[in-house]
C-alpha cells in the first residue's frame, strides 16, 4: 500500500482542523446553512432522510487492517443516533414496511468508499481526527468536485494485467486533492483506472474512464474515455487518445476538466455532468480539449508532467509484502492438500471456485469476502464484522484489503495454503457465501431506508431476492449475472449496467420499480458497456422479486449449449432479443391485476 | 509555510473607493483570452462570482496569469467566502472584496493552515513532488 509521508500525514491533519474550524463558524452562525453545506459536503458530510450521513475515502479502495480497524471503532463509538432521531426514523420507515434501522454498521459503495448513517454532526470533528489517525478523511467525497478515484479491485495482483495502476492513481489522488481551479465544477467528477484486460472497475461509465495499455513499440500509455456517466441520461464514455503515454496523464486531465470547468452547463443540475456536454458539442469539445493540453504542455511548459523519479517513489510503496511464512507447500502437494479438502468440504469447493481467483504469484490467491446474505443489507459491516476483517486480513493477506465496486472485501495476499483457514474464519464471520458474481452478489445503494433522495428502498428489494434464492445449487445453475438495484434516477446502485436493473420511482407516494434488461458495466462477461432497456411500466414492490424469477425462468428455458458450457443470462438476452422476457415480466402484471 | 495572506483582502467600501485607471470587469462567462493584445494596458481584472458555488472564475484567473502573463491586480468580487481564499490566491488572484460582517481573523487564519499544496498553480509553478525532488 502506498505509505503516506510526513507531509501527507499532515495535509489529512489539516483538512480536518480546517473542517472544526468550519462547523465552529457555522455552530456560532458565522457561516450560514448554505455557506456551510457545499464545505462539509466536501468533507464527506450529507444531511439525510434521518439523521447526517458521513463518506469516508478508500482512495482507489485500498484499505489497511490499522485502517478497517478505526473504521470499526467509529462504527461501534459513534454510529449511534439519539434516542429520539432513532424513535422518528424507525416510525417513518415502519409505515413503509422496514422493521428495522441497523446502527454501528459501516456501507461499502459503488465508489469503493464507507459510509456511516448516523453519526450526530455535533461528533463529526472528533471523528475526522480519529480517522485522520490513520490517514483517513472524507475529502472530495461528495460536492461538485473530483471524486475518489476508483480502481480495479485486483489492482497489481491480477495475472491479466499490463501495468499497476495504483501508483497512478495514487499521483492522481494528490493531484486532485484541494485542486484550487476544481473545487466547484458544474457537478460531481468520477475518474476510474484499470491496467488489466479486464475491465473490472466499470471505466467507461466514467466521467473519465482510464485504461493502461501498451502500444506497438511496447510504451506504457492510456487510452482515455471521457463523458461517461448514469444518472437520468446513461452515457458510454467517448474515447479522445487511444493512446496517450503515461508521462502526460495529469497534463491531458488538466484540459479535460479545465473545458468542462469553463463550458459545462450550469443552469439545469441534471444537464450539468460533462458527459451532457461532450454529447452536445461533440468534436469541438475534443478539439478544445486538445488545443487547451497543447497550451499547457508548450506554453506553460507542462508542470504536471510526471517524472520517472516520481512513479518510482509513488511505485515503490507498492511493492509485493513480505509475508513471512515458513516454508510454503510446493506446488503439486499444495494442489493435493486443497483438492483434498474440497473433497470433504463441499462448501470450502464451492467457495474455492465461487470466490477465490487466481493471481499473478501461482503460490497466491485473491479472495472475495461476500458481504451479501441474509439478514443484512448488501455492502453492510457491524462493526464486530469490521474488527473480525481486521483480523483476517493481518492473518491472511498481508494487512490489506479492497473495497470492490460491487461492494464486497477483497484479500488481495493469500497463501494458497491458507485457503482453508480462511474459509473457516471467514464462515465463522458470516463473510464466507460462495456466491460472488452470482445472482445474490446483487448491488444495492442505501435507498429510502437511509437516502433523502430515493424514490424508493433498495434494502428490501435486495433482500427479497436474497430469502428467495438461498439454494446455491439454484444459483450455480442460473450462472453469472449481475442484479443492480438503485433506488432512484442517482443510480448508485448502478442499475444502468445491470444485466438485471431495478429503479426505484415514485408514483403518488408510493414506491415502485422499473425493470431494465441488458445493461452491462463492460466487463468480460457481459460484453461492451451500454445501459439496459425498460421493460414495460414499472411494477410494485411485491411485483419485482416474481418478475425476477419469470425473467430467470425465461433464461432457463431459452439457453443454449455454447462448447461444454450453458449461456449465461446476458448471452441469451442478446442472442433472442427482450421481448420473450418482457412477456414473461408483463404475465406477473396481469397475474397480480387478476388477483387484485 | 504560507504564514499571511499574499492576497490583499478589502472591504466593499475599500473596494468601491479603488478607482483604477484602467479596470476590465469579466463576466464569468466570457473569455478571458480575449484580452490578449491589450492585457499589458490593463492595471486591473475584476472576476465575478455570481454564488460561491460557481467556480467559473478559478479557471478564468488561471488562464489571465498563466496564459496571458497579467502582472497586474486580479480581484474577486461577488459571493466572496473566507474558505476560498486560498483557492483564489491559488488560481491568481492578488485582491478580493469580503462581504460585509466578515472577520478579518477569521479570514487571516484561513492562509494558516496547510503547510503546502500538493499541485502546482499559479503562484507556485512546480507540483510538490517536483519541489522535493528538485
Amino acid at each position: 500500500m502506498y505509505q503516506y509521508t510526513e507531509f501527507d500525514k499532515a495535509f489529512v491533519r489539516s483538512r480536518a482542523a480546517q473542517f472544526r474550524d468550519q462547523i465552529e463558524r457555522w455552530e456560532s452562525g458565522k457561516l450560514s446553512e448554505d455557506e456551510f453545506r457545499p464545505l462539509r459536503l466536501q468533507n464527506g458530510w450529507y444531511v439525510q432522510r434521518h439523521a447526517p450521513m458521513l463518506r469516508v475515502a478508500v482512495p482507489y479502495g485500498e484499505l489497511s487492517s490499522a485502517q478497517i480497524r478505526v473504521l470499526a471503532r467509529v462504527a461501534r463509538e459513534y454510529d449511534e443516533p439519539e434516542a429520539d432521531v432513532y424513535r422518528l426514523a424507525s416510525d417513518a420507515q415502519r409505515k413503509l414496511g422496514t422493521a428495522h434501522l441497523p446502527t454501528h454498521h459501516a456501507h461499502f459503495t459503488t465508489r469503493t468508499n464507507v459510509q456511516f448513517n448516523w453519526i450526530p454532526l455535533s461528533k463529526a470533528a472528533d471523528v475526522m481526527e480519529l480517522l485522520a489517525s490513520v490517514n483517513m478523511h472524507g475529502i472530495q467525497t461528495s460536492g461538485n468536485c473530483i471524486r475518489n478515484i476508483s480502481c480495479d479491485e485486483r489492482a497489481g495482483v491480477a495475472p491479466d494485467e499490463i501495468a499497476d495502476p495504483r501508483p497512478f492513481a495514487e499521483i492522481m489522488r494528490q493531484w486532485t486533492t484541494l485542486h484550487p481551479e476544481f473545487a466547484f465544477l458544474p457537478r460531481k467528477f468520477k475518474i476510474a483506472i484499470t491496467g488489466a484486460t479486464e475491465d473490472r472497475a466499470a471505466t467507461d461509465w466514467h466521467d473519465v474512464g482510464l485504461h493502461l495499455l501498451r502500444n506497438d513499440a511496447g510504451e506504457l500509455g492510456f487510452r482515455v474515455s471521457v463523458g461517461g456517466g448514469m444518472g437520468r441520461t446513461p452515457v458510454i464514455g467517448t474515447v479522445l487518445r487511444e493512446f496517450l503515454p503515461w508521462r502526460q496523464i495529469m497534463n491531458y486531465i488538466e484540459a479535460v476538466v479545465r473545458v468542462y470547468n469553463r463550458y459545462g452547463r450550469r443552469d439545469n443540475k441534471y444537464k450539468a455532468r460533462i458527459k451532457i456536454l461532450v454529447k452536445a458539442e461533440g468534436q469541438r469539445y475534443i478539439d478544445e480539449v486538445e488545443e487547451e493540453f497543447r497550451q499547457i504542455v508548450e506554453h506553460d511548459g507542462g508542470p504536471h508532467t510526471i517524472a520517472q523519479a516520481e512513479l518510482d517513489r509513488v511505485g515503490a510503496s507498492f511493492v509485493t509484502p513480505q509475508l513471512g511464512r515458513q516454508a510454503p507447500r510446493d506446488g503439486t502437494m499444495a494442489l493435493a492438500v486443497l483438492n483434498a479438502q474440497a473433497a470433504q468440504h463441499p462448501m470450502f469447493a464451492r467457495w474455492l471456485q465461487r470466490n477465490v481467483a487466481l493471481h499473478k504469484d501461482p503460490s497466491m490467491r485473491i479472495v472475495t469476502l461476500s458481504f451479501k446474505r441474509r439478514l443484512q443489507a448488501p455492502g453492510d459491516a457491524s462493526a464486530e464484522q469490521l474488527d473480525l476483517v481486521a483480523e483476517l486480513t493481518d492473518r491472511f493477506s498481508a494487512g490489506e484489503a479492497r473495497v470492490t465496486h460491487t461492494q464486497n472485501l477483497v484479500l488481495p495476499w493469500v497463501h494458497a495454503d491458507d485457503l482453508f483457514e480462511l474459509w473457516e474464519a471467514a464462515r465463522a464471520a458470516g463473510l464466507a457465501s460462495a456466491n460472488v458474481r452470482l445472482l445474490t452478489d446483487m448491488i444495492a445503494c442505501p435507498g429510502g431506508d437511509f437516502c433523502a433522495l430515493a424514490n424508493a428502498r433498495s434494502i428490501p428489494i435486495a433482500e427479497a431476492v436474497t430469502e428467495r434464492y438461498q439454494d446455491l445449487d439454484e444459483l450455480d445453475d442460473i450462472g453469472e449475472i449481475d442484479l443492480h438495484i438503485s433506488g432512484c434516477i442517482n443510480s448508485c446502485g448502478h442499475h444502468h449496467s445491470g444485466h438485471i436493473g431495478i429503479l426505484g420511482v415514485d408514483k403518488d407516494g408510493q414506491e415502485w420499480y422499473q425493470v431494465t434488461l441488458g445493461g452491462s458495466d463492460g466487463s468480460a462477461t457481459g460484453g461492451t458497456a451500454q445501459p439496459g432497456k425498460v421493460i414495460g411500466p414499472s411494477f410494485s414492490v411485491s411485483q419485482v422479486p416474481d418478475v425476477i424469477e419469470a425473467v430467470l425462468s425465461t433464461y432457463l428455458d431459452l439457453r443454449k449449449d455454447v462448447g461444454a458450457r450453458s449461456e449465461l443470462f446476458i448471452e441469451t438476452l442478446r442472442r433472442v432479443g427482450l421481448d420473450p422476457f418482457k412477456a414473461a415480466a408483463n404475465c406477473v402484471r396481469t397475474t397480480a391485476e387478476n388477483i387484485a | 509555510m504560507t504564514n499571511a495572506a499574499r492576497i490583499k483582502l478589502l472591504t466593499t467600501i475599500e473596494h468601491s473607493l479603488d478607482n483604477g485607471q484602467q479596470v476590465i470587469s469579466l463576466a464569468n462567462d466570457e473569455d478571458p483570452l480575449a484580452l490578449k493584445n491589450r492585457i499589458d494596458n490593463i492595471e486591473r481584472i475584476e472576476l465575478h462570482f455570481p454564488h460561491f458555488t460557481d467556480g467559473r472564475a478559478y479557471s478564468q484567473a488561471y488562464l489571465i496569469r498563466r496564459r496571458l502573463g497579467f502582472k497586474g491586480d486580479l480581484r474577486a468580487t461577488g459571493d466572496v467566502l473566507i474558505d476560498q481564499l486560498i483557492q483564489m490566491e491559488r488560481t491568481g488572484f492578488s485582491s478580493a472584496v469580503l462581504k460585509e460582517g466578515v472577520d478579518p481573523a477569521d479570514a487571516q487564519r484561513q492562509f494558516e493552515r496547510f503547510p503546502a499544496f500538493y499541485q502546482g498553480d499559479a503562484v507556485r509553478e512546480a507540483p510538490l513532488f517536483k519541489a522535493i525532488s528538485a
